[in-house]
């Protein structure tokens, strides 16, 4: 018996629904697999590493603190990604946004001001967006790849972060320790219990996907975005400029990490530190793609990377299990994402004989 | 004089695991793949090719492994791209992370244990010259192997047979497999030249550059080979060129901070990344020279269609 | 005599469409046999079949009087079939021989090749330089390059796919010449085409295909054009009617002294293009393609930003400075040649496509989309234009490429430009629908809209205008009135506009081949 892949006449619509549900079922195969030869029980692996992290109150709020960034960004890069703009350097971007608004929260004349988080908002938006605006301006106007330009500008957020908390920004209190003084009360969010974590920063994740929703769904200009990225000679056809695609593309990632990166400053952590960020910039690029580049489903994705993160978190600590792990799964739910994807457009059919 | 001929030795040095990566991800691309997972398979290709002299394998068998790990994580990388036709960006992306994850995995044992560095393999006669023999005659294999890959790759590409047909399968797969090309077999080889390179890239770093383990420690070097494939427009020698170029910046800034430059360091350390920008711009401005060399079907997914 | 090649009860199937039904045929040695049918007959289908290119569901091919058990085109290679692509299977970025050199066997020695290449081309009249980039040659060159090729292997069998589609009418007076001579040493040829006229003049045979399956074998000589029409069509060829032009006084598009240079290899410069088109009227572009109508086109536009505004005005105003937006806000609309891609977008549906040109007509609201609007306004174009899709909710690249082509042009109408730009109208469309088409463009010029078409097909171009330029090198000819010219003249001025040295040299290298 033969089979061969051919192209479906319409895309599968149960597909499209059914491959995040494989992949995530492969993943958790494999997962076992490597719990398995790491010499632990698999189900009582499992229920470590997706069980128990949510299975308190502070759980869940640790699984929203850690979801909320996460979906945050990835709302702002899938704009970018279905015009075909490639900002990889979202994690450089949350980085300058989490300096500026440090850098308010901290030095504000008045500490006290109730300004002081709304400006420090905006600081981070506008920082990331900055940060972002580089690689924008050079690819539309020096046609310069903006994937090489948005990782190279990370590497020098993450050094210029380096040398503010070991520099000029440490903490003279600090013991030493490479972050900075702890923010005034009136430049944090307070939390919604003091028990948990989880802060009203939320919402602003809450908000954005609902944006998100409506421009990719329903806006003119998340349509020519599309259109860009899917032909990008038909957009030229239709006269929808490459440029200000790019610039959106580009703004909407970089203002969301900067906010995200205001968020981290002004609320689980409370200070500046060298480890800001767990890596939810390039998190968030895997929470795009899970997603499908829309709304919900990259609500869906955050939360089930922010699952993984945790729940890697929480084998290393009951089990010992190292930290590398959870990134091998992201790689590993990603691949068999892109994989079963392809089952959308295409379908294998058995072979009749043939000449 | 003798800080010139360090700066030089030193540059040739800090360009070899470039000088590797960037010419596998050049024959990749030159194919019309593009991988965007060097970062991850030279980390890949570092853990292992260290892990081999940690248990004590001999030096050319951990070069080997870390050309074979390499190679294995872009066959991951290959499946997706060429059989399922993934996004490429998407695909290469993943390799990066799953690379990054597998060799802090791997690597948690090792902690900064050092082990035996790859020896010198000094050019008879030659390498007694005075000032160029200690310049250009004083390292270690791989540094040789480099730049003989270099030229063999040249050779490939535009002298033989096999050459024009990867670099046509670049051009128009379509046509390529009308005229009974096995697209898919020749990228999938390319790939995994490229994931070879990759891992030889990596394995360079942990076994001779610093014989050390460190988690993540090619810090952006794979993200620098692709930047270096786009200066390069895709011609080997000029690839060589960059790979010098940016060793030598490492080399300056690494000297900058032994002579107390007054400058912190990590604002010196900055200094590669910021020129990977601008030479990338320079070269950008110039659509036609890039459009010379350009493999046209790049990263644009082929199913063989009947 | 045992058949060159004969095919039996060939069958293949897409999702959705049976390409070859059950077709059988057979060709002798020496003999010109040819391939009739319309677009979307499943003539190229059949030839990939037999070149191997694609993989037949059933059927038996043999060559010789041998069954080819497992096929690809190495096989076919072997067994001496060679094939000249519609769309050339050559390669831009290297020369000549080297793209003659990866079909060959043997030692790769270019030197050694290169000599043999102008042997063959000068004995068989096809002059070609095998050092040249590909990238700078002419479509004719480049199907010299294409036979070229194939003859080096001592084909056994030679197919050639619409050969003509890109050739001057004098041109192929050429390559009928150099075929026949090929069949008198022997070698078989299978011709395809849709051109009557052509194969009359040169092949013996016909097999006719309709909608997939064979209508008959005719002997190509005897066969009236009218009887070869109908087993084509299976009706009469449809005729459009022609009501005489009432032209505007002043024109609406105008294009004034258009010189737009550009690097050697990166497309054809303009120079000193200048034509006007009256509202009312259809003036067409006639010209082998690839001569700069794909340039003055995009300068028309908008895709390219002309540098001097007033090189190209619409509606008596400068408009070379407008962006593609700009112009269809004064009341352009444009038909591209490649559907997929630029005209739609592949992944799209239809009624997304809808909004890509249509969104001013009351599809956008406060920036937000009017899913509804665009909807009803795709259904209209898919029941007017009777496009075959499912849907509005059909992706565009689910459709067949002459669906597709129906559902643009029939978009672009529907926006009732004054000025509407259409290359290629009737590419890979039925004869039906490509009637519909034509009429449709002669009914709304007669409603005052100004057309301008870009073609290959010269009997399409005379059908349907009023007034014809011809471009060749980048150069535009002076307007002809249809009614007072003829193929000839328009051939003519197609090899070689006597403006410049260079165009001369093509002239001279026309006349003596």
């Amino acid at each position: 018996m033969r089979f061969t892949i051919e192209q479906r006449p319409e895309p599968s619509v149960t597909m499209r629904l059914a491959a995040p549900v494989i992949a995530t079922a492969l993943t958790l195969f494999v997962g076992s697999i490597l719990f398995l030869a790491l010499g632990h029980d698999p189900l009582r692996a499992f229920h470590a590493f997706f069980i128990q992290p949510i299975s308190t109150m502070n759980g869940l709020s640790e699984l929203l603190l850690k979801a909320s960034p996460l979906i945050l960004i990835a709302c702002g890069l899938a704009i970018g990604f279905r015009a075909n703009v490639w900002n990889i350097g979202a994690e450089g971007q949350l980085i300058m946004g989490a300096i500026a608004a440090s850098g308010i929260g901290l030095f504000w004349p008045n500490p006290d001001s109730v300004l002081l988080l709304p400006l420090m908002f905006l600081a981070g938006m506008l920082a990331g967006m900055a940060w972002a605006g580089i690689p924008a301006f050079l690819r539309a106007r020096m046609n310069t790849n903006e994937i090489l330009v948005t990782l190279m500008l990370t590497y020098v957020a993450a050094l210029v972060l380096s040398w503010l908390v070991h520099g000029p920004w440490r903490d003279p209190m600090g013991f030493n320790f490479p972050q900075t003084a702890l923010l005034p009360p009136a430049a944090m969010f307070e939390p919604f219990d003091y028990a948990y974590r989880l802060t009203p920063a939320i919402f602003i994740t809450v908000v954005a996907v609902i944006a998100m929703w409506l421009f990719t769904d329903r806006s003119f200009m998340g349509y020519k975005l599309t259109v860009g990225g899917a032909a990008p000679r038909a957009a030229r056809y239709a006269g929808f400029r490459e440029s200000s695609a790019i610039w959106v593309g580009l703004l909407a990632g970089g203002g969301a990490a900067g906010i995200a990166g205001m968020a981290e400053a002004a609320g689980p952590l409370g200070q500046l530190s060298s480890t800001i960020s767990p890596g939810y910039g390039f998190a968030a690029i895997i929470v795009a793609f899970i997603g499908r580049l829309n709304a919900f489903g990259i609500v869906l994705g955050g939360l089930l990377l922010s699952l993984l993160i945790l729940g890697g978190e929480t084998v290393q600590i009951t089990l010992g299990m190292p930290s590398a792990i959870t990134r091998i799964l992201q790689g590993i739910l990603l691949f068999f994402l892109l994989a079963a994807d392809f089952f959308i457009f295409y379908r294998l059919r058995r072979l009749k004989e043939a000449v | 004089m003798s800080l010139f001929i360090a700066i030089v030795a030193g540059t040739i040095i800090a360009a070899t695991p470039l000088v590797f990566a960037a010419l596998g991800e050049l024959v990749v691309e030159k194919s019309g793949v593009l991988n965007l997972g060097i970062e991850g398979m030279m980390l890949i290709g570092a853990v292992f090719a260290f892990w081999a002299v940690f248990a004590g394998l001999p030096m050319p068998v951990a070069i080997l492994i870390g050309a074979l790990s390499g190679a294995a994580a872009s066959l991951i990388f290959g499946v997706l791209a060429l059989t399922f036709m993934t996004n490429q960006y998407a695909a290469g992306l993943a390799l990066a992370i799953f690379g990054g994850g597998v060799s802090a995995f791997i690597g948690r044992g090792f902690g900064s244990t050092p082990i035996p560095s790859l020896a010198r393999l000094d050019i008879p006669f030659l390498s007694d010259i005075p000032v160029l023999g200690p310049m250009f005659f004083r390292f270690d294999p791989l540094v040789y192997l480099g730049l003989f890959m270099v030229v063999a790759v040249g050779w490939f590409l535009y002298r033989t047979k096999a050459g024009l047909i990867l670099r046509t399968i670049g051009e128009s797969p379509q046509s390529a497999h009308a005229i009974g090309q096995p697209v898919i077999r020749i990228r999938y080889m390319a790939v995994l030249f490229g994931g070879a390179m990759a891992g030889i890239g990596g394995a360079y770093l942990s076994v001779a550059y610093t014989p050390l383990w460190v988690e993540n420690m090619t810090a952006g070097k794979g993200w620098i080979a692709l930047a270096l494939v786009v200066f390069s427009t895709w011609r080997p020698t000029r690839l060589l060129v960059g790979a010098w170029l940016f060793g030598g910046m490492t080399i300056l800034q690494l000297q900058g901070q032994a002579f107390g430059l007054r400058v912190p360091s990590e604002l010196l350390s900055a200094v590669p990344y910021l020129a990977t920008i601008v030479v990338l711009v320079i070269i950008s401005r110039n659509r036609q020279l890039l459009m010379l060399n350009f493999p046209a079907s790049l990263a644009k997914p082929f199913r063989p269609s009947g | 005599m045992t058949p060159r090649l004969e095919l039996k009860n060939i069958n293949k199937r897409y999702p959705g469409v049976v390409a070859n039904d059950d077709i059988s045929l057979s060709i002798m040695p020496g003999e010109i046999h040819a391939i009739l049918g319309e677009n979307g007959a499943g003539k190229s289908t059949l030839m990939k079949i037999i070149y191997g290119a694609i993989e037949a569901d059933s059927g038996e091919i043999y060559c010789d009087g041998n069954l080819v058990e497992r096929h690809n085109p190495a096989i076919s290679r072997q067994l001496g079939i060679e094939m000249v692509y519609q769309h050339f299977a050559l390669f831009e970025s290297v020369s000549v021989v080297e793209n003659i050199a990866l079909a060959m066997r043997g030692r790769f020695d270019l030197k050694a090749l290169s000599e043999q290449v102008r042997a063959l081309s000068q004995r068989y009249g096809m002059p070609v330089d095998p050092k040249r980039i590909v990238h700078d040659l002419s479509v004719g060159e480049r199907q010299r390059v294409e036979i070229v090729r194939c003859l080096l292997q001592d084909p056994k069998l030679l197919i050639l796919d619409e050969p003509t589609s890109v050739l001057t009418p004098q041109a192929v007076e050429k390559l009928f010449e150099t075929l026949r001579q090929l069949a008198a040493e022997g070698c078989s040829i299978l011709y395809i085409s849709h051109k009557l006229e052509e194969i009359q003049q040169l092949c013996e045979r016909a097999t006719v295909l309709r909608n997939g399956a064979v209508t008959g074998v005719a002997d190509a000589r005897t066969t009236s054009s009218l009887e070869l029409a109908r087993m084509m069509v299976g009706s009469e060829l449809p005729k459009t009617s022609h009501p005489p032009a009432t032209p505007s006084s002043e024109p609406v598009l105008e294009v004034r002294g258009l010189t737009a240079e550009v690097a050697e290899g990166f497309g054809v410069s303009l120079r000193d293009v200048s034509l006007s088109v009256r509202a009312g009227e259809i003036v067409g572009i006639a010209g082998v393609s690839g001569n700069g109508q794909a340039e003055l086109i995009s300068y028309l536009s908008g895709e390219t930003i002309a540098e001097k505004a007033d090189t190209v005005r619409l509606l008596g105003q400068p408009a070379g400075h407008l962006d593609p937006a700009r112009r269809r806000q004064r009341g352009l609309a444009f038909v591209p040649e490649e559907r997929l891609g630029r005209g739609a977008v592949p992944t799209l549906s239809l009624q997304e496509n809808a909004i890509l040109t249509g969104h001013r007509r009351g599809m956008v609201r406060h920036g937000l989309l009017d899913r509804k609007k665009a909807a009803e306004f795709a259904d209209h174009v898919i029941r007017r234009f009777s496009v075959k899709a499912r849907n509005a909710q059909s992706v565009a690249q689910s459709l067949s490429g002459g669906n597709l082509q129906k559902f643009i042009v029939g978009r672009e109408i529907e926006l009732e430009p004054k000025v509407l730009l259409v290359s290629q109208p009737t590419w890979g469309v039925d004869v039906g629908a490509a009637a519909f088409i034509r009429q449709t463009l002669i009914d709304i010029s007669r409603q005052g809209t100004a057309v301008l078409v870009v073609s290959e097909e010269l009997d399409e171009l005379f059908e349907i205008c009023d007034r014809l330029v011809v471009m060749c090198a980048g150069l535009v000819s002076r307007p002809l009135e249809t009614a007072e010219t003829n193929r000839e003249e328009v051939g003519l001025l197609m090899t070689g506009l006597d403006k410049t040295t260079q165009s001369r040299k093509e002239v001279d290298l026309a006349l003596h081949d």
